[in-house]
């Protein structure tokens, strides 16, 4: 019982860093329209500020993962003025999916020429022991229960943020209608901008807490989680802030709990079986809505 | 009767789109149906062509019941259709769209055509006498290589028609075929209408906001007003009628 | 014999193969070929076959796959599979290396309609991830399992296992399936290719071929005209798995270690033949074989250069994407491009003939 306890709180931290990794995600899906392959590895480029701003220059871990959060900003809002902005309004969405894999492995083999493909050991940003309950039978990890909290108080933030803030109700209105939203006066240029801002700084987070709890930092490490929290952002239903959560968690723990109960090798192909059940009986995901086409 | 329609209707979610909709056509006849905007005129044509299900009515082609049957079989049945907003396969040719109608009356295998038997030959040949055959009747004949998407918007519909003709209807309808035309182009449209009625002895019913269009050609109409139908019969009679004035003016 | 321009188009492109073909041929009997690049021929060919078997999908069909590696991975290890069981009994080779072809490629046909019947409901990016997702959960699975034969019959398992007495392990795990005999070589690639760029050819140009396309262009006008979707978006996903099929028999009969790991049959993989695609130009088949050859042995020409190599195609990747696609730099080229500078001359031409 204990045993299954440990792991399903595992799998709850594995699913908040899924879960703020997939806000961001459904964020910039809503709002551009274009699956993000490079979203990943801007995780993986945080990890390594981080890394380098406390291992290379001693930083106490809070002004590393700030200056992190700050350096993925930047990287958003740059990729997306050069490489995805150009391209809106192009006839295809192929045209912006393989510009983010370009972009994808820019970034990979930008860091492969800087780091190298060596695994750096990445030190927890998060230096408190844990609790240790039930005599011992029970140690959560600190790292663990600072996931959980920072991905509850992400969410909270965000929701108020999009529901309460006049920046917030622009995103809304672009991601239904870029056309209607300019004529309504609101800047889209500057909306979808700010969204890729809060998505790359949330990967900044995400990035952090990801390499505290699996410290093996490579030019990869981004990638399947990057993929993972798509999965998990289509599973809650993709633009939907609460249902990228759900989504998020859902993934975390079934993929903790049959990595420990079923099989480690086929947990990924269980977690992708899930996103396929749920789609055939949901085919917007958990919270998506549904669209149809008119005639 | 070609088309005799009883006791129609759908709701979406509470709202009562269509209700208690009906209407009888001869073989032959040139059917207008009008109303103002919102009224349903697309909807009841999306329920005559199985885009929707209707909650309930009968919907008898020729004698037989088409009630409830997919898109598909509904043409197979003998409904074609053009769209208010043109659709087009614009990547493909002008010849291509025509052939593609006529999709389902030449018929050779997959593995026919990727062994290019000479049946693949035989009935390529087949479809592309029958499909320049329509093009020509339409003036497109000259077009036929070029893509649909590049054709003059009065063109595109025209080719929409024949689109419609090349799956071999015995009912035809137009969804708003003047929409968006000058008036030139309208008066050209009509004579086009009325020589695809004349010459492939077809019946066709259609929508139309054009009153010019719908008092020149059409020989009956059907005004649909919120979801039903508010006066039915010949054109002169239905146009002079005080309700469907007041219909289209509203109320003072 | 009168030909039309499609089919002269479509000559077109065997013959450039053909041509690679003999090209390659004289350049490596006459000794002008490196190891290096020798060894690229066969991926070159499958990679193209793969190519083309996913514009059938993205191009034609107008729908995005993310998991053609996967049909390629059940190619390679079902034709594997039997090449290993029967490879010392005697069967010739050729006939063995056929009958491998047709398992891979039916095999993937298989799955590719098995997985099609849920998926191509889908739309869009749903389809995408959810192609992915398969292709994923096949490489898993593949690396997963374990399966063996001796005294006691079939044995199948998840976890590793002795075998008792005489046997052979066919599938050992992550390690895969070892010592598939070399039976492909750059001729048979080459054949397959082509056959590959028939079947594809023909269909597009055949009455199948215009049905799958009017699904692309307007699903609901194919419908109004009586085109059955369903049945047609499944046999476009079909034949287009049993092709990528194909070039998974390919490969695995040019290796002796299989393994289904990411490096050969993850998702990367699947994205890789994408670019080739787009870069070839959507719908053109010509393009994706001419690509995938360009943009598979150029990298690997640049070995030289190592680390950068990577990093310059992804710049180089990015710009392509831009300079094609933006509607900024689309509307520059038609302005000041060289093309739009040719058609204007011979307006001007036009117009003075006429004078004259």
């Amino acid at each position: 019982m204990l045993n299954f306890l440990t792991y399903l709180i595992n799998g709850l931290s594995l699913g908040s860093i899924y879960a703020i990794i997939a806000l961001g995600y459904t964020m910039v899906y809503g709002i551009a329209k274009m699956l993000n392959f490079a979203h990943g590895d801007v995780i993986m480029i945080g990890s390594y500020l981080i890394y380098t701003g406390m291992i290379t220059w001693g930083m106490h871990p809070v002004p590393a993962i700030l200056l992190a959060v700050v350096g993925c900003t930047i990287l958003g809002i740059t990729t997306e003025k050069i490489a995805y902005k150009p391209l809106r309004g192009a006839g295809s969405s192929l045209a912006v999916l393989i510009t983010a894999i370009g972009v994808s492995y820019f970034l990979q083999n930008l860091s492969l020429l800087i780091f190298t493909a060596n695994p750096k050991s990445f030190t927890s940003v998060v230096g408190w022991e844990g609790v240790s309950l039930f005599g011992g039978e029970l140690k959560i990890q600190g790292v663990t229960i600072v996931t959980i909290i920072v991905s509850l108080l992400v969410l909270a933030v965000l929701q108020f943020f999009i529901n309460r803030t006049k920046q917030g109700q622009a995103m809304i209105a672009v991601s239904e209608d870029k056309g209607a939203a300019s004529l309504m006066g609101i800047n889209v240029n500057r909306t979808i901008s700010l969204t890729f801002a809060i998505g790359s700084g949330l990967a900044a987070i995400a990035g952090a807490l990801l390499c505290s709890a699996y410290p093996n930092l490579t030019p990869y490490t981004g990638a399947m989680p990057g993929i993972k929290a798509f999965v998990a952002a289509v599973l809650g239903g993709i633009g939907s802030i609460p249902g990228a959560m759900i989504g998020g968690l859902l993934l975390g723990v079934i993929e903790s709990l049959s990595k420990r109960y079923i099989s480690t090798q086929l947990s990924d192909a269980i977690v992708f079986s899930i996103l396929i059940i749920v789609l055939l009986i949901r085919p917007t995901g958990l919270l998506g809505k549904k669209i149809q086409e008119k005639v | 009767m070609i088309l005799s329609v009883n006791d129609l209707g759908i709701s979406f979610g509470g709202l009562r789109a269509v209700d208690d909709f009906h209407i009888g056509i001869e073989q032959g006849e040139l059917y207008g149906l009008i109303g103002p905007n919102g009224a349903g005129k697309t909807t009841v044509f999306n329920l005559l062509t199985g885009v929707y299900r209707p909650d309930e009515g009968k919907i008898l082609l020729d004698g037989d019941d088409i009630t409830g049957l997919s898109t598909i079989e509904i043409n197979r049945a003998g409904i074609a259709r053009t769209f208010q907003n043109i659709r087009l396969f614009k990547d493909l040719s002008v010849l291509d769209n025509v052939k593609i109608g006529l999709h389902n009356r030449f018929s050779y295998s997959t593995l026919e055509g990727i062994l290019r038997l000479p049946n693949y030959f035989r009935t390529e040949k087949e479809m592309n006498v029958n499909a320049e055959e329509l093009l020509e009747v339409f003036g497109l004949k000259d077009e036929k290589e070029t893509l649909s998407k590049n054709l003059p918007y009065g063109k595109q519909r025209k080719l929409e028609i024949a689109r419609a003709l090349a799956t071999a209807p015995k009912l035809l309808l137009l969804d708003e075929p003047a929409a968006g035309m000058n008036p030139n182009e309208t008066g050209e449209l009509m004579e086009t209408i009325r020589f695809v009625r004349d010459h492939f002895k077809m019946t066709i019913l259609l929508i139309e906001h054009d009153m010019k269009l719908v008092a020149g050609i059409c020989e009956r109409l059907t005004v649909l007003n919120f979801g039903s139908v508010l006066v039915e019969g010949e054109t002169e009679k239905v146009l002079n009628d005080p309700e469907v004035i007041r219909a289209y003016l509203g109320e003072d | 014999m009168k030909f039309t321009k499609q089919t002269k188009h479509d000559l077109i492109t065997c013959g450039i193969v053909a041509a690679f073909y003999i090209l390659v041929t004289i350049l490596s009997a006459t000794g002008h070929l490196s190891n290096h690049f020798r060894g690229l021929l066969v991926p070159l060919c499958y990679y193209a076959i793969a190519a083309v078997s996913l514009n059938l999908v993205v191009g034609i069909l107008g729908d995005l796959s993310l998991g053609h590696a996967g049909f390629m991975c059940i190619g390679a290890f079902s034709s594997s599979l039997f090449s290993v069981a029967v490879k010392n009994s005697g069967l010739p080779s050729p006939l063995r290396f056929l009958i491998a072809l047709v398992i891979g490629t039916l095999m993937a046909a298989l799955f590719g309609f098995l997985i099609g019947i849920p998926v191509l409901r889908l739309n869009g990016d749903y389809l995408a991830i959810v192609t992915l997702a398969f292709g994923e959960i096949i490489k898993n699975f593949l690396s997963a399992v374990y399966l063996g034969y001796d005294e006691a019959g079939i044995h199948a398992s998840f976890k590793s296992f002795q075998l008792q007495g005489e046997g052979k392990m066919l599938i050992n795990g992550a390690m895969g399936i070892q010592g598939t005999p070399m039976d492909s070589s750059f001729t048979v690639a080459v054949l397959l290719l082509l056959i590959t760029l028939a079947v594809v050819m023909n269909i597009v140009n055949s009455r199948t071929g215009r049905a799958i396309m009017a699904i692309r262009d307007n699903r609901i006008a194919a419908e109004s005209v009586g085109i059955n979707v369903t049945s047609y978006k499944m046999l476009a996903f079909t034949v287009s798995a049993a092709i990528a099929g194909c070039a998974g028999v390919l490969f695995s009969h040019n290796t002796t270690t299989l393994t289904a790991s990411s490096t050969y049959f993850g998702y990367n993989v699947s994205i890789m033949i994408l670019v080739y695609v787009v870069l070839g130009g959507i719908g053109s088949i010509r393009g994706s074989v001419i690509a995938a050859a360009v943009l598979y042995v150029l990298p690997e020409m640049l070995r030289g250069l190592s680390t950068y190599r990577m990093l310059i195609y992804s710049i180089v990747l990015i710009v392509m994407m831009l300079i094609n696609w933006a509607p900024g730099a689309i509307a520059f080229r038609e302005r000041y491009g060289i093309m739009a500078f040719l058609r204007r001359r011979n307006e001007n031409r036009g117009k003075e003939g006429q004078r004259s």
